[in-house]
């Protein structure tokens, strides 16, 4: 009298909590390899130590300093400098999600467990965004409170409610995580290591060297837009007429990392893996 | 359990094309449940290109191929449906054992209780905890082996699963083909091994150069492919081979003091030995081999031949045995025809 229950199998089960899934294995995938615990203790000491490094210079010597350059020294001076020589290694954790995934050939075992590649590249950038954010953030308040406890042994620190400070200092946290997610694109799109770390160099540090060489107000306009300059204006408590508005400078950086992004999704679909 | 619905990998016209070189050629096959479907083919053939494209890893230049009547990239649990492995190498280094087959199972909502039951299923306890760079290449196919079986699903894939292993991990894989076929799972493995797949395989795909060569039962296969023959050892066997070849029998030279007789069971022979009181000290019919026959198919459609000639048709001893021990083909042994120097899987990929 009773029909038999139609067959049920996995994929007619409901269709809420599959992201849910994909994340949470990506979270396991992301805190079981060292690679990114040693990336981001790179990346903390890097970024504290240039911050720490600086400020002593700056205090050891500013007796001997011009007015000029002494008054040059703005609160966040220490971390913007940090920031410089250490956000690169952000974009490598970006790099080695993914990169570490088509070295070992995983990338075949974890497409055949999530073969919906948007699904599967949306989750790794979900999680590694949340990683480097809050790592970022650490990263961040902990350079700038080191280069200012340096630098008040001087009467030379300012304070996180001076203006626009606390602003640049949570931004800069925002702006690894851009970084990150950045390098993740890069990464997808030629899926070997070692380039896509020299091109992430590139782009976040050399780019910004060859902008500073550019001659003109034309050369001026376009260095403001390279890659790092723009994100590094929300570092500035008080930006000058040499850098984008900080929203404007991250804004921008979230484009260039938008249209990464874009492109690595385009090609991770098209593409054999 | 995994779903009573039937599980089916169907391919139609499929192929895969990597520039002007075509790897898989309008392959049509249907590998069904309830038995172990070998896919048979020398290096290069395209096994493994089709494996992945039935995975959804690869994307077909032409065809298509479905999963249980779905193209693979709509399945939203795959491991529940489908377990795979492909290449035992697939997994991050620095990952332990555990966290993989973690991995996995969460992104396909898989319990975790699960996990450690298949690590016990297959034998790795001891060593789940431990990064896999440090596994071996036959803890490394049972690891994979336990990836395909997290999800319990009705469809099994294993591309080469014996290669690297030792004699008791052949006989542990080949029991456990074995049993999930009989579970009435469908279990699809790709060998270039003859003697495994005359060992495991209840059916056969044939593929050649990317073509589908045949698609029937071992036996049938073997029976359309090559001939029984008589193997005779006689002390008088100069005045046997003229009377033998005489009744239009035809006779070649066997090794040592033996012939090797086509065309006739053993009992004419005997009567004809007897008939001229000749002395027989041998007389029993060889049935042809899987790899007998898979060369005479296959002959001209192997991808990469070895350099000495003759060496792509590798001697087979008395009694139509693979030159291959009891136990298994040695661990790793490389296909009779692929010079060094080919990667384990050059089928096309640049």
């Amino acid at each position: 009298m009773s029909h038999a229950s139609p067959p049920t199998t996995a994929s007619d089960a409901p269709r809420h909590g599959t992201f849910g899934q994909t994340l949470t294995a990506e979270w396991t995938k992301i805190r079981t390899v060292r690679s990114t615990f040693w990336t981001l203790l790179a990346g903390a000491v890097v970024v504290i130590g240039f911050s720490a490094l600086w400020a002593l210079l700056f205090t050891a010597s500013y007796d001997q300093l011009s007015p000029a350059d002494r008054a040059s020294l703005g609160p966040t001076t220490p971390m913007q400098i940090a920031f410089y020589f250490g956000m690169v290694i952000f974009g490598v954790l970006g790099v080695l999600v993914i990169t570490g995934e088509y070295a070992t050939g995983m990338i075949r075992t974890a497409l055949t467990a999530v073969p919906n590649r948007a699904r599967y590249l949306a989750a790794k950038a979900v999680v590694l965004a949340l990683v480097v954010l809050v790592a970022g953030m650490v990263v961040s308040f902990a350079s700038f409170f080191v280069g200012q406890a340096i630098l008040s042994t001087k009467d030379l620190g300012g304070s996180l409610g001076d203006p626009g400070v606390l602003r640049a200092v949570a931004g800069g946290g925002v702006f690894l995580m851009l970084i990150a997610l950045m390098a993740l694109g890069v990464g997808v799109i030629l899926r070997h290591t070692a380039g896509s770390v020299v091109v992430v160099f590139v782009l976040l540090f050399v780019l910004g060297i060859v902008g500073g060489f550019l001659p003109g107000e034309w050369g001026a306009t376009v260095a403001k837009y390279l890659p790092s300059n723009a994100g590094s204006a929300i570092l500035e408590p008080q930006p000058g007429d040499s850098v984008l508005p900080p929203w404007t400078g991250l804004a921008v950086f979230a484009l260039y990392t938008a249209v990464a992004l874009a492109a690595a999704l385009v090609l991770f679909q098209e593409r054999d893996a | 359990m995994f779903g009573i619905e039937p599980h089916m990998i169907e391919a139609r016209g499929l192929t895969k094309r990597y520039g002007d070189k075509t790897a898989v050629d309008h392959a049509d096959f249907t590998v069904r449940p309830g038995r172990v479907t070998g896919f048979l083919g020398p290096n290069g053939a395209g096994k493994s290109t089709t494996m992945r494209m039935i995975l959804g890893l690869d994307r077909p230049t032409g065809g298509h191929v479905t999963v249980n009547g779905r193209d693979y990239r709509r399945l939203r649990a795959p491991l529940r449906e489908v377990g795979a492995l492909l290449d035992a190498k697939a997994v991050h280094g620095g990952r332990s054992a555990y966290h993989h087959l973690l991995c996995l199972a969460q992104s396909n909502g898989i319990p975790a209780a699960r996990v450690d039951e298949v690590i016990g299923l297959v034998g790795l306890q001891s060593v789940a905890g431990k990064p896999f760079r440090g596994f071996s290449l036959g803890m490394g196919q049972r690891l994979g082996i336990a990836a395909a079986l997290l999800g319990d699903p009705g469809t099994l894939m294993f591309d080469e699963p014996v290669n690297g292993l030792d004699p008791e991990g052949i006989l542990w894989i080949r029991n456990l083909m074995r049993r999930l076929a009989d579970e009435g799972r469908t279990v699809f493995v790709s060998s270039h091994l003859m003697s495994e797949m005359a060992l495991t395989a209840d059916h056969l795909v044939v593929i050649g150069r990317g073509r589908i060569l045949a698609e029937t039962g071992v036996r049938e296969f073997i029976d359309a492919n090559a001939t029984s023959h008589v193997r005779v050892r006689s002390p008088r066997l100069d005045r046997l081979a003229p009377l033998l070849a005489e009744r239009g029998w035809r006779v070649e030279a066997g090794d040592g003091d033996g012939l090797r007789v086509f065309g006739a069971g053993p009992a004419p022979i005997g009567d004809l030995a007897a008939a001229n009181g000749l002395a027989l000290h041998e007389l029993a019919l060889v049935q042809p081999s899987l790899e007998e026959a898979f060369m005479q198919l296959t002959g001209d459609t192997v991808e990469y031949h070895a350099g000495v000639p003759g060496a792509a048709a590798p001697a087979v001893p008395p009694g139509g045995q693979p030159a291959v021990p009891p136990g298994g083909p040695p661990g790793g042994a490389p296909g009779p025809a692929v010079p060094p120097s080919q990667p384990p899987n050059p089928e096309g990929r640049p």
